[in-house]
Formats: C-alpha cells, sequence, structure tokens
C-alpha cells in the first residue's frame, strides 16, 4: 500500500516539475531581450514538426545514433577483454594501466583535431573519437569489477574443486556483470558527449551539426530543438541500461539509491 | 574410542606459519603438531587472532606454511580439494547463483550431468530443510538460511573432510542451536571427519569428541581434551552433569588464554 501511493505521488510530483519547467521556460521566452535567442515551447515544437517533414530530422538522429553505436560497440567489444586480462594478469595491467591512466587525463574532444587530420572528416573519424571516449571509461569501471571480486568467493570455488578457468567463468565473468552495466551507462553517456562535440567541430550530418548550422543562420529555434533532442535520446539511452541492469543483476543485494 | 576412529586422517607436523606484516614478522602459528582422525568431530578454540583460521586456510590448501607439514590421507597438502570441503564464517555463497544452483556448483565442477546433479543437490537442500526456498537467491534468505545452504554445498560434493570456521558465529541463540542440533544429527547419519572452529566453549563441547584449546602470540596448541559425552546428543545434553563438567573444565583453560591475551 504503502509503496504504491509512493509511486504515485512521485510520479505525480514528475508532471507538476516538468509542468513548472515549461512555464518558466515560456516566461523566460516572453522576455522580449531574451525571447529572440530561448524561443518558447512553441516555436521548438514548430520547428520540431518542419524539421520532420522535410525528412532532416530523422536523418541527423539516426546517423547520430549510428555513430554513436559503432564507436560504443567497439569500445564496448574491446574494454570487456582488456579490463579482464587486467584483472587477471598482473603483467598486463602493470603494462597497460599507465597509459590508460595518461589518455584518460585528455578531454577525448582534444583529439579530434589529431584525428580529423589523420582520418579525414568522414565516419572513422567520429568512430574513433567515440570509440576512445567510451572505451577509457568503459575499461576503468569494468577493471574495477574484476578486481573488487570478493576473495572469500573465489576461495569458496577453489575448494569445491574449480580450476582457474572455472573461476574465471563461473566467478569472475558473472560476479563482474553489475559493473560492466555501470560501464555500459557511463560509456553511453561520454559517447553521446563526444559525439556531439565531434558532430560540432566537423560534419556535415547529425544532431552535432544540424545545431552548429542552424546557428549560422540564428534560427534559435532549431538549435533548441537540436539540443533537447540530444538530452532526450541521452536519458532515454540511461533508462534503458538502468532498466537492463535491474532485469539482468536482480540477484544483488539492494544498494541505497 | 573405537579402532576405526584411531586412523589418523588429517595430520600436522611441526606447522609454522608468519606473515609481513606492518610491524614485521608475525608468527600467525608455532610449532602445531594435530592428529584429526577420521570420521572425527574435532573443535577448536581460543582467543582471537590465535591462528584458528590460519590453520584451517593451511588445511583447505588455501594458504601454504611457512614450515612444517600439513597431510591428508599421508600425503602432503598442496591446494583446494573438493576432498576437504569448507563452510566459511561470512556464508561465501554465490550471490548470482540460487540457492539450488550454489549447492550443485560443486557437482557441476566435477562433471556431473545436469539431471543428475540437480537431483543430488535437490537432496542436500531438502536435508537442511530449504526445500522451499531452492530458487531463491541468497539476498532472500536469513543469515540462518544462508549458512543452511553453506553447509549443504559443502556436504554435495560428499567431502572426506568438513573444514568450518565458525559457522554459527553470527546468528542468533535459537538459530545457533537448531543449526548445532542439524549438524550432529547430519554428522551422524553421514559421518565424516569434521574441523569446526567456534570462540563458543558450549558449542564445542556439545558437539566435539575432542576440543583443542589454543593460546596467542604466538598462536599455538595448548591442550587437547577428550569429550566422553556419550552420542547422539543434543541440546538437553547441556543439562547433563557430565556435559557441565567439561564446559566448566574447558571454559576456566580458555578464559585463562583470554586473560594472557588481555596483558
Ligand atoms: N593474510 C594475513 N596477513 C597478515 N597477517 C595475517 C593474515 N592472516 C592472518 N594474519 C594474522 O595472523 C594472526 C592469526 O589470525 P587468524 O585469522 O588465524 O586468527 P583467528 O584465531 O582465526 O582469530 P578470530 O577468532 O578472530 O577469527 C592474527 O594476528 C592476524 O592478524
Ligand atoms: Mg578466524
Amino acid at each position: 500500500m504503502e509503496g504504491k501511493s509512493k509511486k504515485i505521488s512521485s510520479s505525480v510530483i514528475l508532471l507538476a516539475s516538468l509542468a513548472i519547467g515549461f512555464v518558466i521556460w515560456t516566461i523566460i521566452s516572453l522576455v522580449p531581450s531574451i525571447g529572440s535567442i530561448i524561443v518558447g515551447p512553441a516555436k521548438v515544437f514548430e520547428a520540431l514538426i518542419s524539421e520532420y517533414e522535410n525528412g532532416n530530422l530523422a536523418k541527423n538522429i539516426s546517423i547520430s545514433l549510428w555513430r554513436v553505436f559503432s564507436g560504443f560497440s567497439i569500445g564496448l567489444i574491446t574494454a570487456i577483454p582488456v579490463a579482464f586480462l587486467m584483472g587477471w594478469y598482473t603483467l598486463v595491467r602493470q603494462f597497460v594501466e599507465p597509459w590508460i591512466q595518461f589518455f584518460r587525463t585528455i578531454p577525448p574532444i582534444a583529439l579530434i583535431p589529431l584525428v580529423i587530420v589523420a582520418l579525414g572528416v568522414g565516419e572513422s573519424a567520429k568512430t574513433t573519437v567515440i570509440f576512445v571516449a567510451s572505451f577509457l571509461v568503459m575499461v576503468v569501471t569494468i577493471y574495477q569489477g574484476v578486481k573488487g571480486v570478493d576473495p572469500v568467493l573465489i576461495n569458496a570455488a577453489r575448494v569445491l574443486g574449480a580450476s582457474d578457468r572455472d573461476i574465471f567463468f563461473d566467478v569472475v565473468v558473472p560476479a563482474s556483470v553489475p559493473y560492466i552495466l555501470v560501464g555500459v551507462r557511463l560509456g553511453l553517456g561520454s559517447a553521446l558527449t563526444t559525439l556531439v562535440a565531434a558532430e560540432l567541430t566537423g560534419a556535415s550530418s547529425g544532431l552535432g551539426n544540424m545545431i552548429m548550422e542552424a546557428s549560422l543562420y540564428f534560427r534559435m529555434d532549431v538549435v533548441m530543438l537540436g539540443i533537447i533532442l540530444i538530452g532526450v535520446i541521452g536519458f532515454i539511452l540511461d533508462k534503458a541500461v538502468l532498466y537492463l541492469e535491474k532485469r539482468i543483476t536482480s540477484w544483488q543485494e539492494m544498494r541505497e539509491q | 574410542m573405537s579402532a576405526n576412529e584411531q586412523q589418523i586422517k588429517i595430520r600436522v607436523r611441526g606447522l609454522n606459519k608468519s606473515f609481513n606484516g606492518r610491524n614485521g614478522e608475525l608468527v600467525a602459528l608455532k610449532d602445531v603438531d594435530l592428529d584429526v582422525y577420521t570420521n572425527e568431530f574435532i573443535c577448536i578454540v581460543g582467543p582471537s587472532g590465535c591462528g584458528k583460521t590460519t590453520l584451517l586456510n593451511i588445511l583447505a590448501g588455501l594458504e601454504k606454511p611457512t614450515s612444517g607439514v600439513a597431510e591428508m590421507d599421508g600425503s602432503e597438502i598442496k591446494g583446494p580439494s573438493a576432498e576437504r570441503g569448507v563452510v566459511f564464517q561470512q556464508y561465501a555463497l554465490f550471490p548470482w547463483k540460487t540457492v539450488i544452483q550454489n549447492v550443485e556448483f560443486g557437482l557441476k565442477l566435477k562433471g556431473m550431468d545436469k539431471e543428475r546433479r540437480r537431483q543430488e543437490a535437490m537432496k542436500y537442500v531438502e536435508m537442511v530443510g530449504l526445500k522451499d526456498f531452492a530458487d531463491a537467491y541468497p539476498k532472500e534468505l536469513s543469515g540462518g538460511m544462508k549458512q543452511r545452504v553453506a553447509i549443504a554445498r559443502a556436504y554435495a560434493v560428499n567431502p572426506e573432510v568438513l573444514l568450518m570456521d565458525e559457522p554459527f558465529g553470527a546468528l542468533d541463540a535459537q538459530t545457533r542451536a537448531q543449526l548445532q542440533e542439524d549438524l550432529l544429527k547430519t554428522w551422524d547419519k553421514e559421518k565424516k571427519t569434521c574441523f569446526f572452529i567456534t570462540h563458543d566453549v558450549d558449542e564445542a563441547v556439545l558437539l566435539a569428541q575432542r576440543v583443542v584449546i589454543m593460546g596467542a602470540r604466538p598462536g599455538r596448541i595448548r591442550e587437547i581434551i577428550n569429550i566422553d559425552v556419550p552420542y547422539p546428543r543434543n541440546q538437553e545434553t547441556k543439562l547433563q552433569e557430565d556435559y557441565i563438567a567439561y564446559r566448566n573444565l574447558i571454559w576456566s583453560k580458555v578464559y585463562k588464554e583470554y586473560l594472557e591475551v588481555a596483558k
């Protein structure tokens, strides 16, 4: 009973929060000097319709998403084995860790000029930057998980007769799944931010480019539309991974949120 | 004791174990000699830090002695083996496996096919009274239930020796009493060599045929006492005079060791 009423009230609060946000946004957009830059919800909605009708919207969104997923997927596919090797073999860790720590201090955006010179402004440049950004975040997170596997569980498996191989597949891998999912969440987030930065600097399509071009023509409605869409996409991706996390790792002890 | 019980299952000779701690070398075990007989129930008591867990880890093959040997059936213990099951103080259940999956894990490692190991594991889940929770995850269980699963998991691979490190330490008095009786019954049914660490003298005297009293700094064996109280035992045994006499005797000896440490 209590849980249910709590749920209702929390969704009521969410709606109220959204409504108030819209009201404030509308009020701000009505201020004459600001209104030309921060256009109101109605204008943004008109932009949404017109961009949708001329077909640019679907094209830009799908191109951006494609870039995010290709860079991110390559990042994930490489981060998992690298993280496991680092956690399992000290030698690999000692060899790889300094490089990862070093590259992590560099914002991926700073690599963009270099990558563009090396690979041009094509798709491979963007995929590369997104790959680097998401890989670094994910490898560190997943490595923490592999390293943090409770030694008592490893011992429990060993005294039941587990070989190193059994321990790896039956203990280390499942124990790391929650960290992989956290890594996926962080990796997707960083892929998305890096993507927009990459598209803002050099691209002929995508949401970042749409924002950039619109700002040149002072189409602030389209700029706002682009910004909001990026936010919505990020939000949906995050929720999707959270949902997966709940489904896959339901065995975990409840953590305080 | 019958002749059978006098067969030596585990033999420990001249065992020393030191750790390199922050304040230099720490001697956790010094010159430990011990024989554990086949199918014997032996309890280890002693103050905190006297090396009980260290000794168990060496017997389990999880740790190597600095010098001396630990043997099982005449051959040196070099690493962990399914012949020696361990029940850890912290349950150590795999949280991503259900109760039945935890219990059958050791059987899976032995290469038993799916159907058979499920059946076999179910037997032990029923034995510890958790049939209705076979498909529950450890997070859904109470401490006492988790410890039952840990015991079932250790039993399922049918080890010759069971090493238990304060398995009931974290439980309330009632659950503890219940599990003690269950353990006694199980040991009666499926005789195994049980090496059982506890802080609780009452528990040691109730369960054990022999009680090993350890002292600390450095960790060593002080005395081994035979408990000549007939089996089967249960909680009512605690009212018997012979039980009480043993308990008082051992308690006073252990108390002396505690005082040593407190000094
Ligand atoms: N891995 C380790 N590294 C360094 N010192 C250790 C290690 N393991 C145990 N020790 C030390 O060895 C001594 C014996 O530890 P052990 O855990 O065997 O004691 P115990 O008798 O099991 O104590 P308790 O009853 O509190 O569980 C302690 O002083 C402990 O600090
Ligand atoms: Mg201990």
